[in-house]
C-alpha cells in the first residue's frame, strides 16, 4: 500500500510527461489526477490505521548507498508525523490535480503542467516519507526542482523565468545550509539514517567544535545549519524573498506548493528532528524569535499590496512564522497542527484567489475589482470561509491551531515566549485586517475594472468550485476535529508517539482567560473595522498612508528586502563576475592562454610560409646555414 | 663462393629493368603493358625477398653488402609501397597525359636503387646505390615536362639534391680519411677519438641525409618539388624514398657512427625537433593540399628522428613502425586525391574538399578516417605510431624531446581537422567524378580499413619489427 502511495504519483508524472502527446491533453489530466486521487484515498487509510492502531511501518524500497559505514535505503517511513504529512500533501496534491483540469484549460501545454504536478507530489512524499536525511535532501531537491519548473512553467514571460530563477537560488542558499548540517550529522555519526542519528545525539551534547575560527556546541551548529535549510524552504524572514515573486506560477501551484506543502517541509525537518533541536536551547529561541519576526513581518508586508496573490502570499509567510515559533517553544505537534489547518485553508484561499482571477481574465489588482459578490457567489462564499479559517474565526479551524500556538508561547513562560504570544497576538489583528481588506476591496464596494464589463464576470465551472468546497469543508472542521487528536495533552505520547520527541512534558496547565479571549475578541472586532476602513471610509486609509508615507513606503517596498539585498548580494556578485569574467578571464587568460597562442602560432605560420620564396640560392642558401650551425654548435659544445 | 640467392631480387630487378626497356622501345603502344608488367615484376621482387628472408645478418662482396632483418624488412615495404603507387596512379598518369613506357621504368630504377642503399655497408656501394634512385628522382619530378611548375620542381630538385649529395661526398672523405676504409664495420672501430675532422665528417653526411628525407632545416626543397610534381610522383616521393633514406640513416647511426653518439644525437634530436615544430606550423597556412602533406611529411619525418635519437632498439623499432603506417596513411590520403576528379581535370586545394560529405559520403568517410590518424587520434594506427615513439622516448627519460613532440601533435591536429571541419561543414560543391579504377578504391579500402582496424592487431606488427636489432 505504501509503495502504491508514493509511486503512483511517480507513474502518472512519467506517462503524462512523456506520452502525453499520444494520450493527448484530457487523458494526462485524467490520469495524474486519478492517481493522484487514489494515492490521497491510500494515505487517508493510512492516516486512519495510524490513528486507530497506532500503526508504524518502515518499507525498504531498495538499497541506495551501501559503501563503507554508509548504509542508506530508499524506504517508506510511515509513522504519526509523516502520515499527517502523506495526507495534507495527497489530499491537497489531488484537488489540486482537478482544479487544474478547469483552471489550465485555455493553456496548450497540459500534460507537462500536470506532469510536473505529480513529479512535485512524488518529490514530497519521498521527503516526507524518508528514514534518512539524504532521501531527505533528495525530496527536498526534487521539490525544489518541480517547483523551479513551475513558477517558470510560463516560460514565456521574463518575469516568470527570472522568478524560477530566484527562487532556485534563494533555496540554494537554504540548502547549502541543510546540506552542512547533514554532513555534520555525518561526521559526527557515522551514519545519515534518523533511528541512528537520534540514538545518539544525547552522546555528544557536550562537545564542541570549531567552525569559521568560533567555538561552538556541536548539537547547536546541526541545529543552526538544518533550520537555515527549513528557512530557505519555508521561506522565513531574510530567505523569504523568493516566495512573494513565485506568485508568478499558475495559481494552482501556488496553492499546491506555495501554501499547503513545500514551504511546510521547513517545519516538517524541524518538527522530525525535534530529537535533535530538544537539545539545543539556543537554536530552539533562534527559531521562536525567526519565526515570529517572519509572522510579523509578513503581516505588515501584506497590509498594503495590491496583487491578491502576494497577499495571500506574504499570509502563507507570516503563517509559517507562526508553526516556527510553536515549534521554537516546543509545542511541536501543535506546529504540526497549524500546519495541517493552513494546508486547508490557505490553500482553499488560494484556490479560490485563482478562480477570481479566472473570472476575471488574469487579473490580479485588487483595486481592479469589486462588487462581484453576487456575479461570484460560491468563490465569495468559500473565500470568507477560508478568510474566517484563517484569521482564526471561533470554532473554524485556524482558531484552534492559532490559539493553540498563542497559547503554548505563553505559557513557555521564558521571554521569548511571553515575546512571542505578544507579536502572535498582535499578528492576529493584523492577519484579519489585511484577510478582510482582501475581500471587501474584492467583492464588495464599487467596480473598478476599466477593461471587462460587470456583465462578463462569471462563475467559474464546476471542477474548480468542488475542490473548494472539499477545502472549505476541511478548513471549516479540520481543527475542531482533529483537536484532541494533534494537540491535547494525551495526545503527546498517544498519537505522536516516537515520532515526536519531547525532553520535557509539554506544559499542562491552562493559560489564564484573557490569553485564550484576547485573538478571538481581536479578530471579531477587526471585521467591521476593516469594513468601515475599505468599504465605508475609503478616505480614511489613503489619508493615512499619505500622512506616513515613509511607513507605507517601507512597506510596500516589503521592508526594501529585495532592493538591500540586490545591492549587497547581486550588485557585489555582478562585480565580482564581470571582474573575473572582463578582466581576469579575457584580458589574462585569454589572452595569454588559447588566443594568445593561437594568434601566435598563426603569425608564425604566415611567416614560415613567406619564408618559401621560392627561391633556388635562398635554399642552397638555407642548407649551408643549417650545416654551419650544425658544426659550430658541435664544436663549441 | 658466394651464395647470390640472397641477392636475387637486386638481380631479378635489374634484368627486369633491362628488359622492360627493351621491350618499350621495340614494342609500340606498349605503356599500357609496361605498366602492369612493373607492378607484377615488383611483386615478384616482394616475393623473392620474402622467400629469403635472413634469419642473421649476411655480407657479400667483401662485406660491402649486406642483408639482415632490417634491410630485408625495408625492401619489402619500399617494393610494395612502389607497386602500390604504381597501381593507382594508372589513370591519373592516363589522364595527364604522361602514360609513358619510362615512367614504370624509372619508378623501377629508383627501387632498385634505394634497394642498394639499404642494404649497402659500404660508403661507395651507399653512394651508388643514393645516385641510382636520385637520378630517377630527378626525371620522375620533372616529368610532366611540358607543364612549367613540373619542370621548375625537377629542375630545383636536381640543383639542391646535388649540393646535398656534394657535401654527403665531402663527408665521406673526411671519414674515409680519418678512418682508412670504406667499410662501415671497420669505420665503426676506428671512429673513436673526438677529432674535429671527424665531427665535420659526420655532420657533413647527417646533412646530406636530412637533405634526402627533408627534416628541418634541409627541408626547403620539399614543398616546392611535391607542388610541382605529378601528383603520382609527389605521392612516391612522401612514401618510398623515405622508407630507404630512413634505413640508412638508422644503418649510419648504428653502424659507423655508433661509438660517437655524443656527436650525433644533439643533431638528431635538433633535426627531430625543428621538424615537428616547423612542420605542424608551416603547414596551418597552406591552401594546396600537395603543400600541405609536405609539411605534414616534414612533421612525420620528425617523430621518426625521435625514434632514431634515443639509441636503443625499441627506439629504432618505433621508427620503422611509424614509418610504415606513415606510408599506409599517405597511399590512403593520396587515393583520396586522386578520386578528387571531375571532367578529367584534378583538384588539389582544400577548398575543393568543401562539403564534400554531401556528394560523397564514403570518400569523406575515408579522408576523415585518414585525417583523424594522421592526427594521431586514437584507436587510429596513427595514434599506435605515435605512442611507440613517445614511449621509447619517455623510457630513455628525453622528456623535453617528448613534450616538444606532443604539443606539436596539438597544433598539427589543428590543420587536420580543418579539412574535416571543410569536408563536412562547409558549403558543398559540384559532385566528382566517380569512374573510379578498382585498384584505387581497393587501395584506398584497404589503407583506411589498415588504418581504422590497427589496434586489433598491434601485437602482429610489433612482433615483425621486433626481429630488428641494430645496436
Amino acid at each position: 500500500m505504501e509503495i502504491a502511495l508514493l509511486f503512483l504519483p511517480l507513474i502518472a508524472s512519467i506517462t503524462s510527461g512523456f506520452f502525453g502527446k499520444f494520450i493527448g491533453d484530457r487523458s494526462s489530466e485524467i490520469i495524474t489526477s486519478f492517481f493522484v486521487s487514489i494515492s490521497a484515498l491510500l494515505s487517508l487509510i493510512l492516516f486512519y490505521q495510524v490513528i486507530v492502531n497506532n500503526y508504524e511501518n518502515n518499507v525498504v524500497v531498495a538499497s541506495w548507498i551501501n559503501s563503507g559505514s554508509l548504509n542508506v535505503n530508499w524506504s517508506i517511513k510511515v509513522d504519526a508525523l509523516s502520515s499527517v504529512m502523506l495526507v495534507v500533501v495527497t489530499l491537497v496534491s489531488a484537488l489540486v490535480h482537478i482544479y487544474s483540469i478547469g483552471y489550465m484549460s485555455h493553456d496548450p501545454h497540459k500534460p507537462r503542467f500536470m506532469a510536473y504536478l505529480s513529479l512535485f507530489t512524488f518529490a514530497m512524499l519521498t521527503l516526507v516519507t524518508s528514514d534518512n536525511f539524504l532521501q531527505l535532501f533528495f525530496g527536498w531537491e526534487g521539490v525544489g526542482l518541480c517547483s523551479y519548473f513551475l513558477i517558470g512553467f510560463w516560460f514565456k514571460k521574463d518575469s516568470a523565468n527570472a522568478a524560477a530563477i530566484k527562487a532556485f537560488v534563494v533555496n540554494r542558499v537554504g540548502d547549502f545550509g541543510l546540506v552542512l548540517g547533514i554532513f555534520l550529522i555525518f561526521h559526527l555519526f557515522g551514519t545519515v539514517n534518523y533511528s541512528e542519528v537520534f540514538q545518539q545525539i544525547p552522546q555528544i551534547i557536550d562537545k564542541d567544535l570549531l567552525f569559521l575560527g568560533i567555538h561552538i556546541e556541536a548539537i547547536d551548529l546541526i541545529c543552526i545549519l538544518l533550520f537555515i535549510g527549513a528557512m530557505g524552504k519555508s521561506a522565513q524572514i531574510f530567505l523569504h524573498t523568493w516566495l512573494p515573486d513565485a506568485m508568478e506560477g499558475p495559481t494552482p501551484v501556488s496553492a499546491l506548493i506555495h501554501a499547503a506543502t513545500m514551504v511546510t517541509a521547513g517545519v516538517f525537518l524541524v518538527v522530525r528532528c525535534s530529537p535533535i533541536f530538544e537539545y539545543s536551547p539556543l537554536t530552539l529561541n533562534i527559531i521562536t524569535v525567526v519565526g515570529m519576526t517572519t509572522a510579523f513581518f509578513a503581516a505588515t508586508v501584506a497590509l498594503v499590496q495590491t496583487d491578491i496573490k502576494k497577499i495571500i502570499a506574504y499570509s502563507t509567510c507570516s503563517q509559517l512564522g507562526y508553526m516556527f515559533f510553536a515549534a521554537g517553544v516546543g509545542a511541536y505537534n501543535v506546529a504540526m497542527f497549524h500546519l495541517f489547518t493552513h494546508a486547508f485553508f490557505k490553500a482553499l484561499l488560494f484556490l479560490g484567489s485563482g478562480s477570481i482571477i479566472h473570472s476575471f481574465k488574469d487579473e490580479q489588482n485588487i483595486n481592479q475589482m469589486g462588487a462581484v459578490y453576487k456575479k461570484l457567489p460560491y468563490t465569495w462564499i468559500l473565500m470568507i470561509v477560508g478568510t474566517l479559517a484563517l484569521t482564526g474565526f471561533p470554532f473554524l479551524s485556524g482558531f484552534y491551531s492559532k490559539d493553540a500556538i498563542i497559547e503554548f508561547a505563553y505559557l513557555k513562560g521564558n521571554t521569548a515566549g511571553y515575546y512571542a504570544a505578544g507579536v502572535g497576538v498582535f499578528t492576529a489583528l493584523l492577519t484579519s485586517i489585511y484577510s478582510w481588506r482582501l475581500i471587501f476591496k474584492t467583492f464588495h464596494g464599487t467596480y473598478n475594472n476599466n477593461k471587462m464589463k460587470i456583465e462578463e464576470i462569471h462563475e467559474s465551472p464546476i471542477v474548480m468550485l468542488v475542490p473548494l468546497i472539499l477545502l472549505a469543508i476541511g478548513a471549516i472542521f479540520a481543527g475542531f476535529l482533529f483537536k484532541d487528536l494533534f494537540i491535547s495533552h494525551e495526545s503527546a505520547n498517544h498519537f505522536w508517539g516516537d515520532s515526536i520527541k519531547f525532553l520535557k512534558p509539554l506544559n499542562s496547565d491552562h493559560p489564564p482567560l484573557w490569553i485564550i479571549l484576547i485573538t478571538p475578541t481581536l479578530v471579531l472586532l477587526s471585521i467591521p473595522v476593516a469594513y468601515y476602513l475599505f468599504i465605508k471610509n475609503k478616505e480614511l486609509p489613503n489619508q493615512f498612508s499619505q500622512s506616513n508615507r515613509p511607513l507605507y513606503n517601507f512597506l510596500v517596498n516589503k521592508w526594501y528586502f529585495d532592493e538591500l539585498y540586490n545591492i549587497v548580494f547581486i550588485q557585489s556578485s555582478k562585480k565580482i563576475g564581470l571582474f573575473f569574467w572582463k578582466t581576469v578571464d579575457i584580458k589574462i587568460i585569454d589572452k595569454f592562454g588559447p588566443d594568445g597562442v593561437s594568434s601566435l602560432i598563426k603569425n608564425l605560420s604566415l611567416r614560415a610560409s613567406k619564408f618559401q620564396s621560392g627561391f633556388i640560392y635562398q635554399y642552397a642558401f638555407m642548407i649551408l646555414i643549417g650545416l654551419s650551425a650544425l658544426l659550430t654548435f658541435l664544436i663549441l659544445y | 663462393m658466394i651464395n647470390l640467392n640472397f641477392i636475387s631480387a637486386e638481380i631479378f630487378i635489374s634484368v627486369s629493368i633491362m628488359f622492360l626497356l627493351i621491350l618499350g622501345v621495340f614494342k609500340k603502344n606498349s605503356s599500357s603493358l609496361i605498366h602492369n608488367l612493373s607492378i607484377g615484376l615488383l611483386l615478384i621482387t616482394g616475393i623473392l625477398i620474402l622467400n629469403n628472408y635472413p634469419d642473421k645478418s649476411l655480407t657479400f662482396f667483401a662485406n660491402s653488402y649486406i642483408i639482415d632483418t632490417l634491410s630485408s624488412l625495408m625492401k619489402i615495404f619500399t617494393v610494395i609501397g612502389g607497386a602500390l603507387v604504381l597501381s593507382i596512379s594508372k589513370k591519373y598518369l592516363k589522364i595527364s597525359n604522361i602514360f609513358l613506357i619510362e615512367y614504370p621504368i624509372l619508378i623501377l630504377c629508383s627501387i632498385l636503387g634505394m634497394m642498394v642503399m639499404i642494404s649497402s655497408n659500404d660508403l661507395i656501394v651507399f653512394y651508388i646505390g643514393l645516385e641510382l634512385q636520385s637520378l630517377a628522382l630527378y626525371v620522375l619530378a620533372s616529368f610532366n615536362r611540358d607543364q612549367l611548375k613540373s619542370s621548375e620542381s625537377g629542375l630545383k630538385y636536381f640543383v639542391l639534391s646535388a649540393l646535398s649529395s656534394g657535401l654527403l661526398l665531402y663527408g665521406c672523405s673526411l671519414i674515409y680519411g680519418f678512418s682508412e676504409s670504406t667499410n662501415f664495420n671497420i669505420i665503426g672501430n676506428a671512429l673513436k677519438s673526438t677529432h674535429y675532422g671527424l665531427t665535420f665528417g659526420i655532420v657533413f653526411i647527417l646533412v646530406g641525409l636530412a637533405f634526402k628525407i627533408s627534416a628541418v632545416p634541409f627541408h626547403m626543397w620539399a614543398p616546392d618539388v611535391y607542388e610541382g610534381s605529378p601528383t603520382s610522383v609527389t605521392l612516391f616521393f612522401a612514401t618510398v624514398p623515405k622508407v630507404a633514406a630512413l634505413t640508412v640513416f638508422i644503418r649510419f647511426l648504428y653502424v659507423p657512427f655508433i661509438n660517437m653518439i655524443d656527436q650525433w644525437q644533439p643533431i638528431i634530436i635538433f633535426l627531430s625537433i625543428a621538424s615537428m615544430i616547423f612542420g605542424a606550423i608551416a603547414a596551418i597556412g597552406q591552401n594546396n593540399l600537395k603543400r600541405l602533406v609536405a609539411y605534414s611529411s616534414i612533421g612525420h619525418i620528425g617523430y621518426t628522428l625521435a625514434g632514431l635519437s634515443v639509441a636503443t632498439n625499441e627506439g629504432i623499432q618505433a621508427s620503422i613502425i611509424y614509418i610504415s603506417i606513415y606510408m599506409v596513411m599517405n597511399l590512403g590520403l593520396f587515393s583520396c586525391l586522386f578520386m578528387m576528379k571531375r571532367n578529367d581535370q584534378f583538384f588539389e586545394t582544400i577548398e575543393d574538399l568543401s562539403g564534400l560529405s554531401k556528394n560523397h559520403p564514403i570518400l569523406s568517410l575515408s579522408f576523415l578516417v585518414i585525417l583523424f590518424s594522421l592526427a594521431g587520434i586514437p584507436p587510429l594506427a596513427g595514434f599506435f605510431a605515435k605512442f611507440y615513439i613517445f614511449k621509447s622516448v619517455i623510457e630513455q627519460s628525453m622528456y623535453f624531446l617528448a613534450i616538444v613532440g606532443l604539443l606539436s601533435t596539438v597544433i598539427a591536429a589543428f590543420y587536420y581537422l580543418k579539412i574535416i571541419k571543410v569536408i563536412y561543414f562547409d558549403k558543398e560543391k559540384e559532385k566528382y567524378d566517380t569512374d573510379h579504377s578498382t585498384w584505387l578504391k581497393v587501395s584506398l579500402a584497404i589503407s583506411t580499413l589498415l588504418i581504422l582496424l590497427y589496434f586489433i592487431f598491434p601485437s602482429k606488427i610489433v612482433e615483425i619489427v621486433s626481429s630488428v636489432t641494430i645496436i
